[in-house]
């Protein structure tokens, strides 16, 4: 115990680090996803035919493969073609890309649930269709879709842990570094774990206090896991 | 080497991939059953327990509980890694099993397992009888997106020297140094495989659906 | 002299502080129908469910014949198989055809092989007049068959006495009458019922005696005649009178 508890003292700072790096995975692939996510999910409820279906494919490719695929795709793939990117940088892409077919089901979710009703409400008083969407439908299903999507932040932040495959320094990376120096792979990794562990309920209880103060009273829709 | 062999030898990768699907998943639904059954109907002391677990577990990065229980099992027995990834995948994929079944259990209203006393079934018999096959109906569709993530995640065996699809596909394309077309190629079988068993389980869901007027 | 199939005697249930009903006596006599009546929140759903042991008194004894079914020797489920008991929401098992329903309780408590089990529930579909409705899950009937499946799955165990939780009260009122009628029939039959409910027709015509409860208590209790013509309390007066009211205000508005 004493020895395992030596751990945090011996690689903190790396860990620390790592952690950084971690977070910044997240909050870039949330980002990239939230933004392409919103365009999905407009696009598969609102867009002309063929952009529903190209928008609908994309979500299930994306869902329907590995993230560590699609990793290594953009990551050993892509340079054949001439496109190369750095390891952050084919971390960040793959992350976010991935994470916008996730996004686009949540938003597709509570912008279904807001329904026709509202267009209708919309377009009776004059507004155009893209301006109810995003006066009317959007401020409404952005709020209702928050207690799902919120599932997101943690699950990308927890997904994240692959990209040291590609030799990304994230806290993974710094785990198998230390687990090596050691030779103690399950108490290193044990104190890793512990480490994503006080992330993931320091970014849920974020997540909760957010929802909370945003909640609009009275509406609300029934979440799945 | 002409395209027929490359692929074949990607898609041969499909019984390690199919194999560990097949192992962790049943093992993660039996323990996930099992405590979730705990967790609903085993005390206030048994769903402190279970809640612990579930906490834990679902707050881990599946890769790093994976290298946990990998090296854990192998420190202690000797198994094979495809064994060992296998049983650890399933581990993991308990605790997100045991909430889904959980779920399930208490989406079956309590009214159910009381008519199902009235008639004088004990608890156990209750429970068997009437609550659970409702809750196997109520649990197909969460159960189906875990199978589909489980399928996935099968691939992160590949970091431990599982020969699975996406490991086969590292060695040709390091050989052929064709990594684009072995990459996509791999992704065409998870698609595959991905679609198909949640495609299967759709079908599943709604031969088992009850019978309902509108 | 009529044989007692039921004595309650000085029964209490509490919440916590909060009483439902304190030192409640009853009798119910073989083949008898007895109709207990009340303002809701008085506790009369709470002691047919601890006639059936489904909740557990906090004090007195409750004899099914000659046997004191709140010992705590007792084995629950042998007793609530010889007390049927038919719940306000129906509660049929959702994934089970109304046969399957009825089958259930016969082969796995009573471990009825399969061919009698199914013979013996169809019977009691039959009796309810549902033989042709055997094959149609729960979602396929309307409430009042529903009901009418739910009589007939607690008939199926052959019980000693029937308790009914307010049967119609979740009912659109063009489905009350033929539950009702199958109980008329029960009781004409010769089951011995205790019936918590709120229609007074069915009261009047067909309970041997009725109970008023309020607040915990039995405020009076004594035959049709005695109760709706000449009662002896104020306020089993007044609450026949308001509920009688509300009685026929339903029926013209069906109308």
């Amino acid at each position: 115990m004493l020895t395992w508890l030596g751990y945090f003292e011996r690689f903190g700072q790396n860990f620390l680090r790592g952690a950084g790096v971690t977070l910044e995975l997240t909050a870039v692939g949330l980002a990239i996803g939230f933004v392409l996510g919103l365009f999905l999910a407009l696009a598969r409820s609102y867009g002309p035919k063929w952009l529903q279906q190209v928008a609908g494919a994309y979500i299930a490719v994306f869902r329907g493969t590995p993230l560590l695929v699609q990793l290594f795709i953009i990551y050993y793939g892509l340079p054949e073609i001439g496109i190369a990117f750095s390891q952050n940088l084919a971390a960040y892409l793959a992350l976010g890309l991935n994470s916008a077919a996730y996004q686009a089901e949540y938003l597709r979710g509570s912008i279904n649930a807001i329904g026709s009703a509202q267009m209708q409400a919309g377009r009776s008083i004059g507004l155009s269709k893209w301006q109810t969407i995003f006066y009317v439908i959007l401020p409404q299903a952005l709020r209702l879709a928050l207690p799902s999507w919120s599932n997101e932040p943690i699950s990308l932040l927890k997904t994240t842990a692959i990209v040291f495959l590609i030799a990304v320094q994230d806290l993974m990376a710094e785990g198998k570094r230390a687990a090596t120096a050691t030779f103690d792979f399950v108490g290193v990794y044990l104190a890793v774990a512990v480490v994503y562990l006080v992330m993931v309920f320091v970014l849920d209880a974020l997540l909760k206090f957010v929802e909370r103060k945003t909640k609009i009273p009275g509406m609300d829709i029934e979440t799945s896991r | 080497m002409d395209f027929g062999q490359f692929i074949s030898y990607i898609a041969s990768g499909t019984v390690y991939t199919v194999g560990v699907t097949l192992i962790a998943l049943p093992s993660g639904l039996l323990i996930g059953t099992i405590l979730a059954l705990l967790y609903v109907y085993g005390g206030k002391a048994a769903a402190r327990v279970m809640n612990l677990y579930s906490t834990v577990f679902r707050g881990i990065p599946p890769l790093v509980l994976l290298f946990i229980l990998f090296f854990a099992v192998t420190r202690g027995i000797n198994l094979s890694a495809f064994w060992a990834g296998s049983l650890s995948l399933g581990i993991v994929s308990s605790a997100y099993q045991m909430e889904i079944v959980r779920g399930a259990l208490l989406s079956v209203s309590g009214d159910q397992l009381m008519a199902a006393r009235a008639i004088g079934m004990s608890r156990l018999q209750s429970i068997r009888y009437v609550v659970l096959p409702q809750a196997v109906r109520l649990a197909i569709p969460p159960w189906s997106n875990e199978a589909a993530i489980v399928i996935k995640d099968s691939s992160l065996v590949y970091a431990l020297g599982v020969p699975e699809i996406l490991r086969r596909a590292q060695l040709i394309g390091a050989s052929s140094q064709r990594y684009l077309l072995a990459y996509l190629s791999a992704a065409v079988i998870y698609f595959l495989l991905v679609f198909g068993t949640t495609r299967l389980l759709a079908v599943l869901e709604k031969k088992l659906t009850i019978p309902s007027n509108p | 002299m009529p044989e007692p199939i039921l004595t309650i005697k000085n029964l209490t249930k509490k919440y916590g502080e909060n009483v439902i009903f304190q030192h409640l006596d009853l009798t119910v006599n073989e083949g008898d129908t007895i109709v207990i009546i009340g303002p809701s929140g008085t506790g009369k759903s709470t002691l047919l469910r601890c006639i059936n042991l489904l909740t557990r008194p906090d004090e007195g004894q409750i004899w099914l014949d000659d046997m004191e079914i709140t010992a705590k020797d007792c084995d629950e489920d042998q007793v609530r198989q010889h007390i049927g008991m038919v719940f306000q929401n129906f509660l049929l098992f959702n994934h089970l055809t109304a046969l399957g329903n009825v089958k259930l309780g016969l082969s796995k408590v009573k471990k009825m092989s399969d061919e009698a089990a199914t013979e013996k529930a169809m019977h009691e579909l039959a009796r309810v007049g549902l033989a042709d409705r055997a094959d149609h899950y729960p979602g396929q009937l309307s409430g009042g068959q529903q009901q009418r499946v739910g009589i007939a799955r607690a008939l199926a165990m052959d019980p000693r006495i029937m308790l009914f939780d307010e049967p119609t009260s979740a009912l659109d009122p063009e489905l009350i009458g033929e539950v009702l009628e199958v109980m008329r029939q029960l009781a004409l039959d010769g089951m011995t019922m205790l019936v918590v409910t709120h229609e007074m027709g069915f009261a009047r015509e067909v309970a041997d005696r009725i109970v008023f409860m309020e607040k915990g208590y039995i405020v009076e209790e004594g035959s049709p005649d005695e109760m709706f013509n000449h009662p002896k309390f104020p306020r089993t007066r007044e609450f026949l009178w308001k509920i009688t009211e509300l009685y026929g205000k339903k029926e013209t508005d069906t109308n």
